[in-house]
């Protein structure tokens, strides 16, 4: 199949979804003042669909950081840390991100996805074996893919299936290296880590365990280092990778490590060798980031207060949601059309989730991504409980619900409702320029 | 070892269970064109050979498979049996 194919294909699909409303693909934020809120075709928007699970992208502190170190160094790297050098800010991010976790060793690569793609094909040589959870995210795929390691597949969130298919490579002289994430981003289901830590550890030597944390860093453990710390694993987490692009709010990736010699990885991974560095500015922004995290421990406990809202609002109104209170909150659908139907009249009435349709989801699900952030108000959030019960409703999704407003009430502390400023919205009613409702 | 045929026969009997569509699976099959299973439901369809034949599937050993009978020969060569 050439280019010409491939382009008439997705054609074909994102045509078939413009003809039923939005094409998820060409949205356009006219503007964006807030962690929550944006402006989408001229309309507010209250936005429930960014990883911003800390609000981090507009704290004031993180902006100053991030401008005034752009200010100072200029607005880009122009080059790869290997070819022009390391800024000084490169350095202090990583051994801030190094006391950070407790570790020996931290590299930063210039994106999240660099990330995964960059550790994979240096840990996975020839000869080794790499073992990947089956809903990774595409950046494990494609460093799979990249690696000249073999690379085997097993059940998502399956320590046993891991552990059989560890036995059957018993006297294999490669590494394998065991890779899984903290949070998963379509369901929002966390890895049974102290399980695959045990199953880890019985395989013995030459087994190592990477802990992709996109989704957790900020979220999970006591300081907020992600799932590893959450599970108290983390010394059996050979390698941890995250991204800046989600609680950090800005972008860039890290890995962490105890490994001794880690730093000589720099002068044989590709993805980065050979692609510019973060900027001054994205640097900055991280740096400062981290900070605030530190500083403000209650950013995380406000998320967690606003996901589990969310979560039993939607469960409360007969959504079916993902299986654990998460910041991804995801709402499957029967078909890939009543989702589509969703997202639309969502938007129509000003809130903005993510759609996901298969092949992107597991088990050929559909469903819309709802992600909660630490910078949501109680009303933003029953706002949006609102309007998904009468979109819901309308598109026959849930039933017209009875008593909602006491559960809210007792879900969010109800402040709206207390205040007499919720309107109840009509189950049946026609579309209605109701964004702030 | 499992004889050839048997690995086919056996691959034929769990993929027809999982194919939706009503279409007759030979051993000539497509699996990604001819069956209607998506690339990731051809992938979990994987796990559950690796289950039946006791072995380690890579995943650049199922890139290289079309036909149903291509997966018997890569399930019979990494050594499938039980």
């Amino acid at each position: 199949m050439g280019i010409k194919d491939r382009i008439a294909a997705v054609e074909a699909t994102y045509g078939r979804l413009r003809a039923l409303g939005r094409d998820p693909s060409r949205l356009e934020f006219q503007n964006v003042w807030s962690p929550t809120e944006a402006t989408l075709e001229g309309r507010p928007m209250m936005l429930f669909g960014t990883n911003n699970y800390l609000g981090m992208t507009f704290d004031p502190e993180v902006l100053e950081a991030g401008t005034a170190a752009t200010r100072a160094l200029g607005s880009g790297t122009t080059g790869s840390r290997i070819a022009n050098g390391s800024y000084g800010g490169h350095k202090a991010l990583e051994a801030e991100i190094t006391r950070f976790y407790a570790k020996q060793h931290c590299i930063v690569f210039s994106t999240g996805y660099v990330a995964n793609v960059g550790m994979i094909t240096a840990l996975g040589g020839k000869d080794d074996v790499l073992l990947i959870d089956a809903d990774s995210h595409a950046s494990i795929y494609d460093g799979c893919k990249m690696a000249d390691a073999e690379t085997i597949r097993f059940r998502h969130n399956g320590p046993e299936d891991l552990a059989r298919k560890l036995k059957r490579l018993e006297g294999h002289p490669g590494d394998k290296i065991i890779i899984v994430e903290g949070i998963y981003s379509m369901l929002g289901d966390t890895a049974p880590l102290a399980e695959f830590a045990a199953v880890k550890r019985e395989a013995g030597e030459g087994v190592y365990l990477m802990v992709d944390e996109a989704h957790s860093l900020g979220v999970l453990g006591e300081s907020g280092r992600g799932q590893c710390q959450a599970t108290h694993v983390e010394d059996d987490c050979d390698f941890i990778v995250g991204t800046f692009s989600k609680s950090v709010g800005t972008i860039g990736g890290y890995c962490v490590s105890n490994l001794a010699g880690f730093d000589a990885i720099r002068s044989f991974c590709r993805p980065y060798m050979f692609t510019a560095s973060m900027t001054p500015g994205t640097v900055s922004t991280a740096r400062a980031a981290f900070r605030r995290m530190a500083e403000r421990p209650e950013l995380r406990a406000r998320l967690w207060s606003n996901c589990s809202a969310l979560y039993r609002g939607l469960g409360d109104l007969g959504f079916e949601t993902g299986p654990e209170v998460s910041p991804v909150v995801a709402v499957k659908l029967r078909a890939p059309e009543i989702a589509v139907a969703l997202w639309n009249r969502l938007i129509d009435e000003g809130v903005y989730t993510n759609i996901a349709i298969p092949p992107a989801t597991p088990n050929a699900l559909s469903l819309l991504r709802v992600s909660v952030s630490a910078a949501h108000t109680e009303t933003q959030i029953e706002r949006a409980l609102n309007i998904f019960a009468s979109v819901g409703a309308e598109l026959g999704i849930i039933e017209p619900g009875a008593g909602r407003a006491e559960r809210f009430h007792v879900i969010t502390g109800g402040a709206a409702a207390k205040a007499g400023g919720r309107t109840r919205p009509a189950p049946q009613g026609p579309a209605s320029a109701a964004a702030t409702t | 070892m499992a004889t050839a045929d048997d690995i086919e026969a056996r691959i034929l009997a769990l993929l027809t269970a999982k194919v939706k569509q009503d279409v007759a699976v030979t051993r000539d099959t497509n699996i990604v064109a001819d069956t209607g299973l998506d690339s990731v439901s051809v992938m979990d369809f994987v796990l559950e050979l690796e289950d039946e034949f006791d072995i380690n599937i890579p995943l650049d050993r199922i890139a290289e498979v079309k036909t149903v009978a291509d997966l018997a020969a890569a399930v019979q060569d990494l050594g499938g049996s039980s």
